[in-house]
C-alpha cells in the first residue's frame, strides 16, 4: 500500500480546537478518496469525467455511444465474497473449473480501521477502446456496434492468446472446449438476447453489488449511480487508456 | 560447377524466360546431380551430425504431437497470468537471427559492398532455415493453426500486429526463397530485386514484431516504441553473431579453408558485430535507467531481472554470454583470430537466446492487477518451461543444425562468385 509522502511529524501542530469532529471526518473521507487509499491507488477522476455537465442530449450521445450502453457498477464494500456470481456465471455460460469470466479477488489492508479486508469483483470491462479487440489478428473479437459488448466469434479464433496478452484486466482465458478464447459478455447470448434484463451474476447477487444496465439511458440504475458528485466513482486501471465500462464505487 | 551465363544487354520477358529455363537446365540440375554424389561421399562425423539432429527432430515431434493430444494447457508451462512462454521466445530468436542474416546479407547481394559478398549466399540460405524452424516452433504454440490460413484471409484484423506479423513473413519468406534460387541460377540482378523486397519486407516484418509487444499498452515493461526499434538493432547484432558462426562451422564441417576474401569478410562482419553488441548494450543499459523512473510495471519487472530470480539468466547470459566477454574477445583479438570469433559468436548464441526468454517472460511477470494491492497478486508470477515446451524448442534448434549441415554438402559450402 502506498505511504503519505508528506513528513507529517514535522508538520506544525495548529490544534484541533477549531476543527468539529464532522469536519475532520469529512477531511479524512477526502484525503483518503483523493489519494485512493481505499481503492488501492487506483482512484483516479472518473467522476470529473462522468459528471460533465453535458451541453445537449447530443454531446451525452457521444459519451455513451452505444444503445443500450450496455455497463456495469460494483458497489464494491458491499460485496461479501459468496461467490454465488462467479456460480451463476460458470453455470450459465459452461466455464470450465480451469478458466473464469468473473472472479473476486480480496484486498487485506491491516492498518485500516475497523474492516480490514475488503473484496474486489472482476470482469471484462467492455472497455470503448479494448486493447484485445486492436490485437486480434482475424477479427475474432469485436466490439459489437450496437451495444458496445465485446464479442468474440469463436470459430474465428485461431489461439494466439494475444488478446489475453493485450487485456489489462486478466479477463481471457483459452477454453479448451470451444477451441477458442473466452470471456465475458454480458450474458448476451445466453440472458440477454432471451429477453432477460440482468446478467446471471448481477441476479445472483444477493447484496447488491453488480449492478448492470444501460448507461445511456438517465433513468437507469447504473447512470444514477455513477452520476453523483458526492460518490467516488472509479474504474480500474485507468492509465491504461482503455477507457472501461465496468465501475466501481463504495456504498 | 557451370559456366556463368553471359549478360544479355536488354532481355525481355521472353528471352528472360529462355534464358531461366536455359540455366536450370545447364546449372541447376547438374549442380544437384554434383552435389548427391557430394553428399553421398561425406564423412562420417557428417552422418553422425545428422543421424543426432534426425533424433532429436524425432523427439521433438513426437513432443509436439503428445501436446496436441493431451491439450496445450497440459503439456505447456504457459498459463493464463503468463500466456506466452519459451516458445514464443524461442519463435522471436528464430526470426531475430533470420532478420539479421537477411540484412548482413542484402550488404553484400544488394547494396554491393564487396566485402559482404563471401557470405552472403550462407547467410540468405541460413535466413529461410532459421525463419522456418521459428515457423514450425510458433505452429505449435498457436491453438488453431489452420484457421489462421484461413482467416487470416477472409478476416483480416489490420490493426492487429499479428496480423501483419504473418502477412509480412510470409511475404519475407518467399521473397528470400526466391532470391536464393536466383542465386543459384545465377541471375544476380533478378536476386538483387529479390533480395531487396526480402530486406524492406524483413525490417518491416520484424520491427512489426516489436510492436507487438510494443503496442499492448497494459503491459507497462513493453510498451512504447523502443521494442520495434531494438528489435532491428539486435537483429543485425544476431545475424552477424550467426552468419560469422556458421560459416566457421561450415569450413569444419567441408574441411576446407577459408580464402582470402572470406576471411576479410569475417573480419569485417566481426567489426559490424562489435559495433552492434555496442549499440545493444546502449539501449539495454538505458532502458534500465529509464525503467527506474518508472512505476512498479517496471521497477518490479528491473528488480527481478537485476537482483531477484532472473539476475542469473539476465548477468551470466545475456550480459556475460551474450554482449559482454564476446565484445571482449572482438577487441582483444581485433578480429584477426578465426576461433575466436568463433567462441565469441557461439556465446552470443547462447546468451542471446535467454534474452529473448527474459524479454517475453519478464513482460508478464507482474500480475495485471499487481497494484490493486489484492491478495492473489502481491507477488510476481512464475514461469518455466515444461518438458513438452523443451522437446519443442530442441526440434527447432536441431532442425536449424540439421538443415544447415545438409545445406553445407547441398550447396558445397555456399561457394560465390565475385561478381
Amino acid at each position: 500500500m502506498k505511504k503519505l509522502k508528506i513528513d507529517l511529524e514535522n508538520l506544525k501542530n495548529e490544534g484541533l480546537a477549531s476543527v468539529s469532529p464532522m469536519e475532520r471526518r469529512e477531511f479524512l473521507k477526502i484525503g483518503l478518496a483523493i489519494t485512493g487509499v481505499f481503492a488501492g491507488g487506483t482512484l483516479f477522476s472518473a467522476v470529473s469525467n462522468i459528471n460533465r455537465v453535458f451541453a445537449s442530449p447530443e454531446e451525452m450521445a457521444e459519451k455513451y455511444p452505444y444503445k443500450p450502453h450496455y455497463s456495469m457498477v460494483l458497489r464494491q464494500s458491499r460485496c461479501i465474497d459468496c461467490e454465488r456470481c462467479v456460480e451463476a456465471c460458470n453455470k450459465t455460460n459452461e466455464v470450465p473449473d480451469y478458466g473464469y469470466r468473473t472472479r473476486i479477488l480480496e484486498r487485506d489492508v491491516p492498518d485500516a480501521i475497523g474492516m480490514k479486508r475488503e473484496f474486489i469483483p472482476v470482469l471484462c470491462n467492455h472497455c470503448n477502446n479494448p486493447p484485445c479487440v486492436r490485437a486480434c489478428p482475424t477479427k475474432a473479437t469485436t466490439k459489437d456496434k450496437k451495444n458496445g459488448i465485446v464479442m468474440m466469434h469463436y470459430e474465428k479464433c485461431i489461439g494466439c492468446k494475444s488478446c489475453v496478452l493485450a487485456c489489462p484486466y486478466d479477463a481471457r482465458y483459452f477454453n479448451e472446449e470451444k477451441h477458442a478464447i473466452d470471456k465475458c459478455n454480458f450474458c448476451i447470448d445466453t440472458r440477454l438476447s432471451k429477453g432477460m434484463k440482468l446478467t446471471a451474476c448481477a441476479e445472483a447477487c444477493p447484496a447488491g453489488v453488480r449492478n448492470f444496465g444501460d448507461l445511456s439511458d438517465a433513468n437507469s440504475d447504473v447512470y444514477k449511480l455513477v452520476h453523483q458528485l458526492e460518490r467516488p466513482v472509479w474504474v480500474l486501471r485507468p492509465e491504461v487508456g482503455a477507457n472501461p465500462n465496468v465501475f466501481y464505487m463504495k456504498g | 560447377m557451370k559456366e556463368p551465363q553471359e549478360i544479355k544487354k536488354s532481355p525481355n520477358t521472353s528471352e528472360l524466360i529462355k534464358d531461366m529455363k536455359e540455366s536450370f537446365r545447364t546449372s541447376f540440375l547438374t549442380d544437384w546431380y554434383s552435389t548427391l554424389t557430394g553428399f553421398l561421399s561425406g564423412s562420417k562425423s557428417f552422418y553422425v551430425m545428422l543421424a543426432i539432429g534426425m533424433v532429436v527432430i524425432y523427439a521433438g515431434a513426437m513432443g509436439a504431437f503428445d501436446a496436441i493430444r493431451i491439450g496445450y494447457r497440459h503439456a505447456y508451462g504457459a498459463t493464463r497470468e503468463v500466456t506466452w512462454g519459451i516458445l514464443i521466445s524461442t519463435y522471436v530468436f528464430f526470426v531475430v537471427t533470420s532478420t539479421g542474416l537477411c540484412i548482413v546479407s542484402s550488404i553484400g547481394h544488394v547494396f554491393g559492398v564487396k566485402d559482404f559478398m563471401p557470405i552472403a549466399k550462407r547467410a540468405v540460405f541460413l535466413s529461410i532455415v532459421t525463419i522456418m524452424a521459428g515457423f514450425t516452433i510458433i505452429a505449435f504454440e498457436i491453438e488453431n493453426p489452420f484457421r489462421m490460413a484461413i482467416y487470416n484471409v477472409l478476416s483480416p484484423g489490420l490493426t492487429s500486429n499479428i496480423w501483419w506479423m504473418g502477412t509480412l513473413y510470409g511475404a519475407y519468406m518467399f521473397f528470400m526463397i526466391v532470391e536464393f534460387i536466383f542465386l543459384h541460377l545465377e541471375n544476380h540482378k533478378l536476386a538483387t530485386y529479390a533480395g531487396l523486397a526480402g530486406l524492406i519486407s524483413g525490417i518491416v516484418a520484424h520491427s512489426n514484431l516489436g510492436a507487438i509487444f510494443g503496442m499492448l499498452h497494459g503491459r507497462e515493461y513493453w510498451y512504447g516504441p523502443y521494442l520495434p526499434v531494438y528489435f532491428i538493432a539486435s537483429a543485425l547484432m544476431s545475424g552477424c553473431a550467426a552468419i560469422i558462426f556458421f560459416t566457421w562451422l561450415g569450413y569444419k564441417i567441408t574441411s576446407e579453408k577459408m580464402d582470402r576474401p572470406m576471411i576479410r569478410s569475417m573480419e569485417v562482419v566481426a567489426k559490424l558485430c562489435t559495433l552492434m553488441i555496442a549499440i545493444v548494450l546502449f539501449m539495454i543499459i538505458w532502458k534500465i535507467i529509464t525503467g527506474f523512473a518508472g512505476g512498479p510495471g517496471k521497477t518490479e519487472v528491473l528488480k527481478a531481472m537485476l537482483s531477484g530470480p532472473y539476475a542469473i539468466n539476465f548477468w551470466v547470459f545475456e550480459m556475460g554470454l551474450g554482449l559482454v566477454i564476446p565484445f571482449i574477445l572482438f577487441l582483444t583479438s581485433r578480429w584477426s583470430n578465426l576461433n575466436t570469433m568463433f567462441l565469441a559468436t557461439a556465446m552470443m548464441m547462447f546468451g542471446i537466446f535467454f534474452m529473448r526468454y527474459d524479454l517475453i517472460v519478464l513482460g508478464q511477470i507482474v500480475p495485471q492487477f499487481h497494484e490493486l494491492g489484492v491478495n492473489e497478486y502481491k507477488g510476481l508470477l512464475h514461469y518455466l518451461p515444461s518438458f513438452h515446451e523443451i522437446l519443442i524448442v530442441l526440434m527447432g534448434i536441431a532442425m536449424t543444425m540439421t538443415t544447415f549441415v545438409l545445406g553445407e554438402k547441398v550447396f558445397q559450402g555456399h561457394k560465390s562468385e565475385i561478381h
